[in-house]
């Protein structure tokens, strides 16, 4: 038997480090993306909520665009009437995705070969305030509920085989199924990413990209495919991350915030390490959950805005490149 | 033909090391000025104060302290709403305090607040580089804004958690509070402008802004040829905050006259100054300015032909708005990466030879 308080910070933790899970999976969409392209893809998180919004105006029969045909036609159009399986929903969700990474790779990123990082940098956040003006546009701004089939609501099974640990008044530790179900795609996810970038052939195109551009170049690998591939994985990342945060807490402007969320964790994970975001995502969400737990209250609580940032500042003081990162070599 | 470098000789090196050494530049920069001073106050009414004017020159200070920050030391930074909100806390804590003081010298206080909370979280950027750095600055952003708002020692306990300025006068006019006429507004905002980007100007043509040009350009080289990086970085991050609280002071005690930290300052106000100092321009004052003028016009515009004109509900509008802002970014960021100091620079090369053709 342990002590209530002990047990209550054993499932903060726990959830702590369920929410670290999620912050990791947008993590890894930007992870991707830096390799590749020496890109920092602010758009990653209204990439999540795009994806999220269209998977949900698929499934719902939506009538893209419906609110502007209304305002410029005068028609009172909304939906086509039907239901869409969630699998088949999700699988023209990615073909969106793709076409989507086809379309900034066109527009945007070849003109923009050569030009400094921070100028990428800019443009990735005109890209996220267009998509987040255009999602809208598209699919209307309204909260919308998200349902593919994953299971919610407390996981009955952990509560009944922890509740054993405590005493009298002790019901177990609560877990949502839906935060175990995301840990286990999390896992899938990274271990399919990590088999495909050793041993498929363009995954090691892509880390020879990543490794060096002009080498690449000139042993006849595509850089235009190449990125048109990063950001295709990377939109299909966005994808789960959004049906994971969509189920969670509903599809609404906020899901691209999430994007902040993940800086943090790319920071204290090093930028360029796949198992560096799932690292840093499980400690930044252990970290502020803890912290807010234990010191929140004697300080006003909502800890959780700068918690994250202010862990991964002073951790850089002392780790420039992050746990993960490769390690920082300046030459004159 | 009509401008011209050549032919403009300086007889004293005080001629020679003055702001604009170029006849032309000067002249401009002096009809400018009469237009801004002399006609504007007679003409502005409230609604061109209030939507266009004012705005404009207060993120043009803001973007000029972000442009001394980024583009003249190379130092991304994404918390310049939270240093504006600092500037404005200080501010308003500083005006109930002292209410018999001069709220010139309390916007000016402000300034020398934030410069000091700009150093303290300047540190890092000793360690930490590029785009770490960048994201290191979202600290600063997050924290002071929830700092400001669970402390309410900041907004003195006022059940809303807001903060409003009272009324104050320069020479009995009043320039805060509610009662303030729009060119006074306009005008307290010029002055500050006025000077500021005149020191921006000199400061950055000088010693000290030559250190920050080498470090931007490459750190370690400037160490080696003996700039001191500690120096250097942290006098940028005290003059960029400098710049950025007095103009979180203005926006807050002569522009909006009440504001919520969170929604008059937060990371949206950041990436905002960011992208008027970068469709701007990076290291270039007049282009702090463009951007400025560019970036407070364009929704204002935007919303007028899709609100007034086609008649679009202001929903969809707004939805519309994000995405030509966004679709702008990208495209003036292919069409001309150095911004629109650029286009000016071209503009000049221009009018040196035209109408002739060569």
């Amino acid at each position: 038997m342990m002590p209530d308080q002990f047990l209550f910070a054993v499932e903060v933790m726990i959830n702590g480090l369920m929410a670290g899970v999620l912050y990791a999976l947008v993590a890894l969409g930007f992870v991707l993306i830096f390799k590749a392209s020496g890109i920092f893809n602010y758009a990653q998180g209204v990439l999540a909520l795009f994806a999220a919004l269209t998977l949900v105006g698929l499934q719902e029969g939506q009538i893209p665009f419906a609110h502007l045909i209304n305002a410029t036609l005068g028609t009172d159009v909304h939906h086509f009437g039907w239901q869409m399986p969630a699998i088949l929903a999700i699988l023209l969700t990615v073909g969106v995705m793709i076409l989507l990474a086809i379309a900034i790779e066109r527009f945007i990123l070849k003109h923009l070969v050569n030009q400094e990082p921070i100028i990428l940098f800019m443009a990735t956040i005109g890209l996220a305030y267009f998509l987040e003006g255009f999602g809208d546009v598209m699919w209307g701004a309204d909260v919308k509920t998200l349902d593919v089939g994953l299971p919610q609501g407390a996981s009955l099974w952990v509560e009944e085989k922890s509740a054993v640990l405590g005493g009298e008044g002790f019901y177990g530790f609560f877990v949502d199924k839906l935060d175990i179900v995301a840990a286990l795609v999390a896992a899938v996810l990274v271990i399919s990413l990590t088999l495909f970038s050793q041993y498929s052939k363009q995954g090691r195109a892509l880390r020879a990209v990543a490794d060096d551009h002009q080498a690449a170049l000139s042993v006849g690998i595509s850089l235009r495919f190449i990125w048109v591939l990063v950001w295709s994985i990377a939109g299909f990342v966005a994808l789960v991350a959004g049906i994971m945060w969509g189920a969670k807490s509903g599809v609404q402007f906020s899901l691209s915030l999430i994007a902040l969320k993940a800086l943090p964790v790319l920071m204290l994970g090093g930028f360029t390490s796949i198992p560096g975001a799932i690292v840093g995502g499980l400690i930044i969400g252990v970290g502020e959950k803890l912290f807010e737990f234990t010191i929140g209250p004697m300080i006003g609580g909502a800890t959780e805005n700068w918690f994250a940032y202010v862990l991964a500042l002073i951790f850089l003081v002392f780790r420039p490149q992050g746990l993960f990162g490769e390690k920082i070599i300046e030459r004159v | 033909m009509f401008y011209r470098e050549a032919g403009d000789f300086k007889t004293s090196y005080v001629d020679d090391s003055q702001t604009f050494p170029i006849r032309f530049d000067r002249y401009r920069y002096y009809a400018v000025l009469m237009v801004a001073f002399a006609v504007i106050p007679f003409f502005v009414d409230s609604y061109w104060a209030n939507a266009i004017l004012v705005p404009f020159l207060i993120y043009a200070i803001a973007a000029i302290g972000l442009n001394i920050l980024t583009g003249y030391c190379g130092q991304v930074s994404l918390g310049t709403g939270g240093f504006m909100a600092v500037g404005a806390y200080s501010c308003y804590k500083l005006m109930t305090a002292f209410p018999d003081v001069s709220i010139i010298l309390h916007v000016i206080a402000a300034g020398f607040i934030t410069a000091a909370v700009g150093v303290l979280f300047g540190l890092p950027s000793l360690r930490i580089k590029g785009f770490y750095l960048a994201v290191a600055t979202l600290a600063a952003q997050f924290f002071l804004v929830w700092l400001f708002n669970k402390v309410p020692w900041f907004y003195n306990y006022s059940a809303s958690g807001q903060i409003s300025a009272p009324e104050r006068t320069v020479f009995g006019i009043a320039v805060t509070g509610p009662n303030t006429e729009a060119w006074a507004k306009y005008l307290v905002c010029l002055l500050f402008v006025m000077v500021l980007a005149w020191v921006a100007r000199n400061l950055t043509r000088g010693t000290i802004g030559r250190s920050w040009m080498a470090i931007r350009d490459m750190d370690i080289a400037a160490e080696i040829i003996g700039v001191n990086p500690l120096k250097a970085k942290l006098t940028a991050f005290a003059v960029s905050s400098f710049y950025i609280g007095i103009a979180g002071a203005l926006f807050f005690a002569v522009y909006l006259g009440a504001v919520e930290v969170g929604e008059a300052f937060g990371i949206q106000k950041s990436f905002l100054i960011l992208f008027m100092v970068i469709i701007g321009g990076l290291g270039s004052i007049f282009g702090s300015f463009a951007g400025a003028a560019f970036l407070v016009l364009l929704p204002v515009l935007l919303k007028n032909v899709l609100v007034g004109t086609l008649g679009w509900p202001t929903d969809l509008a707004a939805h519309i708005e994000l995405m030509i802002v966004g679709a702008l970014i990208i495209v003036f960021l292919i069409a001309e990466p150095h911004g629109l100091a650029q286009l000016w620079r071209i503009g000049k090369e221009k009018l040196r030879l035209w109408p002739f053709p060569h």
